[in-house]
């Protein structure tokens, strides 16, 4: 699945009938039950905007504006405060996301790489066995490793922080980095693996000329999904790092639970700056986003 | 014998860092927290050495499922599951058949309904703590100000603070989050059923609902079973949105991830553990038969 997109697949010819077949486009004119699809596909629309406006409106309104009378209008000054206390308390921390984020993408990228190819193309007896049990690590509760992981990095005395953080990135990113490139490995032919095989190459020799070269396009998937998955963690960030140390989830859920007054003008901009990265990865690599969130689901 | 090491060795190698990692982040860690939950190190004092501590078995889970308190969390957990699980299905699928055959603007609105997934639980929490705000009449703000605006008073309510539902006003954000994801997967499904079964349907003169319930819905059941698990076992682990949103120590939201937080934060590592393999056995018993079934349909 993991190339799968949401295009619709090009229209496919039948006997005698050339070109695009009358899937449902229906001349122009009026039609009620586009009409209604519309209608319903606005209102929706509307739903899913009503926090993003409820963010933006008032992370410009000052302090007097935020009362309940006037909850949902828009400011009645508009100011840049918020933005800027926001940034002032959340740069570091978004500093520190970065430093944590691309290393740990990069490295559980090459791993699942590496694993994708052996268990997709270079099998052996047991590989599907050997597959399912590294995939089960996608889907247990880190609940259930955090006491005893919470001693293991104090033994190995890891720096608290983004070191520890980026270790667990890349162990916990295993899984999902080996499926997503073992999906896509899958389609590449046998014949081009077997050729190189016949030309004597190795293990490593195959992987370097043939696999690697094809293997951008989900390289570019598992990097996405590696950086949002990261950037947006909470979970390890709350238990293995403090806000002096820790990435922007935690900073920011330490700004808008803070125990001083509570300001919900610089909490929604910081909620704006906290997830500018992600979105603008989703605005930019839109495509492939989707092709990385299809890659997370198991194949089924 | 040497022929098959060398056949089986180099692709282990090229395995064995993962594999290790895996071996030990993953099945190592989990044995050990099995075995922490199998003891009675519940304060700070004996994880540090100074009090001996000793093997109780399964009393911890005793404990915790009799209590009241826990059984409160695995209550709110059902219920939460129950309607994050509902909903995003619902309108995933809803979604994706309303954009399911050619419309203008697909792209636009496909977007905009997928962009909330890009956004941490944490970040989304901000902005919902204020939606969900529990203030009625004078003090209303965030939706319950907004039902009064539009005449719709009596939708009014408390939302997470009610003690007995409260988490379900929960799942609404979770909803709004993840309904994308669930579309684009329907989305997926429906672009990938060949366009000969529906001709054939055609021609053979069935209704439209009769394409859908013979055709259509057959083919998307994989995409269905898919979007469950990966809903379900998120569902199960969810924790960020209840910290943003509500608070840890509020009665009214606490699941038992919560509860390992709390009990790890107050030192009571036994108990901790037990929750978190409480945990791994509840996403285990949906997540396993699914891995199994999937494995053995591939060979």
């Amino acid at each position: 699945m993991a190339t799968l997109s949401t295009r619709a697949a090009p229209p496919k010819e039948t006997a005698g009938q050339p070109g695009r077949s009358n899937g449902g486009r229906r001349g122009k004119g009026f039609s009620l039950a586009r009409t209604l699809r519309y209608a319903a596909l606005l209102f929706f629309l509307l739903i899913v905007l009503i926090p993003v406006y409820v963010l933006l409106v008032t992370s410009f309104k000052g302090p007097g504006d935020a009362s309940p009378e006037r909850a949902w209008n828009l400011p009645s000054n508009w100011t840049l405060d918020n933005w800027r206390t926001a940034w002032d308390a959340l740069a570091p921390s978004i500093w520190r996301t970065l430093q944590m984020v691309v290393p740990s993408a990069i490295l559980a990228a090459v791993l699942g790489s590496l694993n994708g190819f052996v268990l997709a193309r270079w099998t052996f007896r047991g590989a599907n066995l050997v597959f399912t049990l590294i995939l089960f690590g996608m889907f247990i509760p880190y609940q259930a490793v955090i006491i005893p992981l919470n001693e293991l990095v104090l033994d190995l005395s890891l720096p608290s922080g983004i070191p520890t953080l980026i270790l667990l990135h890349v162990v916990f990113g295993i899984p999902i980095t080996t499926l997503i490139f073992r999906n896509y490995y899958q389609t590449i032919p046998h014949e081009l693996i077997e050729a190189a095989r016949i030309d004597g190459a190795g293990l490593l020799r195959t992987y370097a000329s043939v696999i690697l070269p094809l293997s951008l396009p989900s390289f570019v998937v598992v990097l996405i999904w590696q950086f949002t998955s990261a950037w947006n963690d909470f979970l390890f960030a709350v238990f293995f790092s403090s806000s002096q140390n820790g990435p922007v989830t935690l900073a920011l859920n330490n700004l808008a639970n803070g125990a001083l007054l509570q300001n919900y003008g610089v909490s929604m901009a910081g909620a704006l700056f906290a997830s500018l990265p992600t979105l603008l990865v989703y605005i930019v690599l839109g495509k492939y986003f989707i092709g990385g969130l299809m890659s997370g689901s198991v194949k089924s | 014998m040497i022929k098959s090491v060398k056949r089986v060795g180099p692709p282990l190698l090229l395995l064995a860092p993962s594999l290790i990692l895996v071996g030990i982040f993953v099945y190592g860690l989990i044995a050990v927290n099995f075995g922490t939950s199998t003891t009675d190190i519940h304060t700070a004092a004996q994880t540090t050495g100074q009090e001996p501590s000793s093997n109780v078995w399964f009393k911890n889970y005793f404990d915790l499922l009799g209590n009241e308190a826990f059984q409160h969390s695995l209550k709110n957990l059902a219920l939460y599951t129950l309607l994050f699980l509902g909903g995003t299905l619902l309108m995933g699928f809803v979604w994706a058949w309303l954009l399911e055959r050619p419309i203008r603007g697909e792209s636009i609105f496909r977007s905009i309904y997928l962009f909330p997934m890009a956004v941490s639980f944490i970040a989304s929490g901000v902005v919902w703590r204020w939606l969900l705000n529990s203030g009625q009449d004078q003090s209303a703000t965030g939706l319950n100000r907004l039902f009064q605006m539009v005449g719709l008073d009596f939708l009014q309510n408390n939302w997470w603070n009610n003690v007995d539902y409260g988490i379900t006003a929960i799942a609404i954000p979770a909803i709004w989050q993840l309904s994308g994801y669930v579309m684009a997967l329907f989305l997926a499904g429906f672009r990938g059923i060949p366009e000969e079964l529906r001709e054939a349907a055609r021609m053979d003169g069935t209704t439209t609902w009769q394409l859908y319930r013979h055709v259509l819905f057959p083919q998307l059941s994989p995409v269905a079973l898919s979007a469950l698990i990966i809903i379900g076992h998120m569902s199960l682990k969810s924790f960020d949105l209840i910290m943003s949103i509500s608070k840890p120590a509020n009665y009214q939201t606490k699941v038992p991830a919560i509860d390992m937080y709390i009990y790890k934060s107050s030192f009571d590592y036994a108990n901790a553990a037990a929750i978190g393999s409480i945990l791994l056995v509840i996403v285990a018993v949906v997540v396993v038969p699914y891995l199994i079934r999937t494995n053995r349909k591939e060979k």
